[in-house]
């Protein structure tokens, strides 16, 4: 994954540290957070088989992955077969320079776009303006973001940080055309966007979206949205390009029936989204062209415990449970997927060598939530302890740690240790000095006791 | 090597000696319902989508009533006892455009979730023309409805392009509240034949 993303630099604590101080910020984030999680509890609750169904999903997501070379090879031909284009992308380069390549054969110099995780990952934007492109986000959190020079913060509402006296005033001062009393409210602010993107969409003759779904042993791609901008240009433009990740596969049209029940509740706590586009290769005479994405999803795949993170169909439950990410917000994780599974995707993705990814693994206090609601159960938990126990730590860390192993491995050594403990009891300061401070920052250091457990047993056994 | 080889390798690489998995499917896939027509109507009317429940015969009068002024664009197929006035071809986007609404039958409807789904079928369209003009008609039949997302899946035939719909236009970006009129017809009207 290249590091295109360049939101935040530093790493995940000073980044959270900053961002705790923006009250308005937390504000936002608690009543949006909070209304979605509502909303999902009720649809989800509304469905006696969701265990399920959640086993269903986890499952069928298990064994894609485990046979995803054969499920790549049946999907390339069934597309191919209606009439579609498929490339491989090693990286995001690769993808980009296809992509561009492609809407370069067109003839265009604008592409419209549905909102997509993969091409933002990819920074498809950036590279296709290094070449005189224009890419028109279509949909609205996506507009507000670009709109606004901003970066995106939720992954299913990437202007979640923005209350709407922010969107209005984004909107009065970057979109033509705008009416001209328009109003922060949401009906408004919404009609103003119809109006804004109306004439783009008309005429518009290139399409870059991604995809929710792709079905291995049809070649149909699935996009769920609300807005119909992903409607207007998965259908109108004479050339559509959809760029998504290799483990967006699904093995049978049957399993839809799991996915459609999953998605929409986990994602908008809805019984369902309002649209939801299924195509299968060149559909009503378009030309399609698919490009198949890795980009390090197959070095997350190799790892027995973190291959988990590919079942991920990017619900954003998981971040709006989260206590971390309520108060932190988005922007923080510096990647395109923040939140509890940002916090295991990234550092896999990228690798740990940065010090932002490898600060990740630490953004969360493993309550456990994110795993509760995941609709295809992935143990985040578990992946963040494995990925800790993965990252390089501190010269002092790795001293402190042999030191405190070299004592606890033998009793005689534990029990002087102790007694100099107490010995120095009443000089050990609240507040350890150095790299330690880090420890003691944020934490009390445990009282030492007059005397250890095990003097005291010995002395009463004796007596 | 080719872009393609190579990630199918590194995939085979990856996943060497991992179990095998198999699907446990103990979720509802023939669920009962009492009353299909009931469920569906309340479900879409939650959208504040306009729902109205009427007999086979009084459909087509209904039809006139509601399209009554208004510049339609027809699907070739639509059944003929619906006489729509001054029909619409709507063959380009243009003329799309300029057309008050659309009036459609649908290949299935979902009561649980209050979703209509078109696979431009005959009377259904090519998807421009249900998405461009801003009021949807949709007319149901009440044996096209089925119970659940897993018999809607079954009754569907994925080579056609599919357009699932559950309300009007809508979007939960702003402060993740639902609010209906974006991009799509900001009206949906639908009318269960029974």
């Amino acid at each position: 994954m290249s590091a295109t993303f360049l939101g935040m630099p530093g790493n995940f604590p000073q980044n959270a540290a900053e961002a705790v101080q923006n009250s308005q910020l937390r504000y936002n984030l608690r009543k949006a957070t909070h209304t979605i999680r509502g909303k999902r509890a009720n649809v989800v609750g509304e469905l006696p088989d969701w265990q399920e169904l959640r086993a269903a999903g986890k499952a069928i997501k298990d064994d894609t992955l485990r046979h995803l070379d054969r499920y790549l090879l049946q999907l390339e031909e069934a597309v191919t077969r209606a009439g579609g284009h498929v490339h491989w992308a090693r990286d995001a380069d690769e993808a980009n320079r296809i992509v561009t390549r492609l809407v370069q054969a067109t003839g265009e110099s604008e592409v419209v776009k549905v909102k997509s995780m993969a091409t933002q990952e990819i920074g498809l934007n950036e590279a296709l303006a290094a070449h005189g492109i224009t890419a028109y986000e279509t949909d609205l959190a996506e507009l507000i973001v670009q709109l606004g020079d901003d970066f995106p913060s939720h992954i299913l509402v990437p202007a979640i940080h923005r209350n709407r006296a922010e969107i209005r005033e984004i909107f009065l001062d970057k979109m033509r055309p705008v009416p001209a009393d328009l109003t922060d409210e949401p009906r408004a602010l919404a009609e103003a966007a119809r109006l804004h993107l109306r004439e783009r969409f008309l005429k518009s003759k290139v399409a870059v979206s991604g995809a929710n779904f792709m079905i291995a042993e049809t070649g149909t791609l699935v996009v769920l949205e609300s807005e119909g901008n992903g409607r207007m240009c998965l259908t109108l433009p004479e050339t559509l390009i959809s760029v998504v990740g290799i483990e967006k596969l699904l093995p049978s049209w049957r399993d839809l029936e799991v996915f459609l029940q999953l998605l929409p509740r986990s994602s908008t706590g809805e019984r369902m989204n309002p649209y939801t586009s299924m195509w299968t290769g060149s559909a009503e005479g378009q030309d399609f062209h698919l490009v198949l994405l890795d980009n390090g999803r197959t070095n997350v795949l190799a790892d027995e415990v973190g291959r988990q993170a590919l079942r991920c169909i990017r619900c954003s439950a998981c971040l709006n449970v989260c206590p971390v990410y309520e108060r932190a917000g988005g922007h923080a994780y510096g990647s395109v997927y923040p939140g509890p599974i940002g916090a295991i995707l990234t550092p896999q993705l990228r690798g740990m060598s940065s010090d932002l990814d490898a600060s990740l693994p630490y953004a969360s206090s493993l309550c456990g939530a994110c795993y509760e609601v995941c609709p295809v159960a992935i143990d985040i938990p578990e992946v963040l302890v494995d990925l800790r126990a993965k990252v390089r730590h501190a010269p002092a860390e790795r001293v402190g740690m042999r030191v405190a192993g070299w004592i606890l491995n033998d009793e005689v050594r534990l029990a002087k240790a102790q007694r100099l403990a107490t010995r120095f009891r009443k000089v050990v300061p609240k507040r350890l000095p150095g790299p330690l401070s880090a420890w003691t920052d944020t934490r009390d250091l445990p009282e030492i006791p007059e005397e250890s457990f095990r003097d005291w047993w010995e002395r009463n056994e004796r007596a | 090597m080719s872009a393609r080889d190579e990630i199918l390798a590194r995939v085979r690489r990856a996943v060497e000696g991992a179990p095998e998995v198999a699907i446990p499917r103990g979720y509802r896939t023939a669920t009962q319902v009492a009353d299909l027509v009931g469920l569906f109507a309340e479900r879409v009317d939650d959208y504040r989508a306009v729902v109205h429940v009427l007999p086979a015969a009084e459909v087509p009068g209904k039809v006139a009533e509601l399209v009554a002024g208004r510049r339609m664009v027809v699907p070739e197929g639509l059944p003929a006892e619906w006489r729509v006035p001054g029909a619409v071809a709507g063959d380009s986007v243009t003329e799309l455009d300029a057309a008050d609404g659309v009036i459609t039958c649908c290949a299935v409807a979902i009561a649980e979730t209050g979703t209509i789904v078109l696979d431009s079928g005959p009377g259904q369209g090519r998807r421009a023309q249900t998405l461009v003009p801003d009021y949807h008609l949709c007319v149901v039949r009440a044996d096209q409805i089925v119970a659940g997302v897993p018999e809607a899946v079954a009754r569907l035939d994925p080579v056609r392009p599919l357009t699932w719909i559950s309300g009007p236009s809508a979007t939960s970006d702003i402060e993740l509240n639902r609010v209906e009129g974006v991009h799509g017809p900001r009206t949906l009207e639908v009318i269960i034949s029974t």
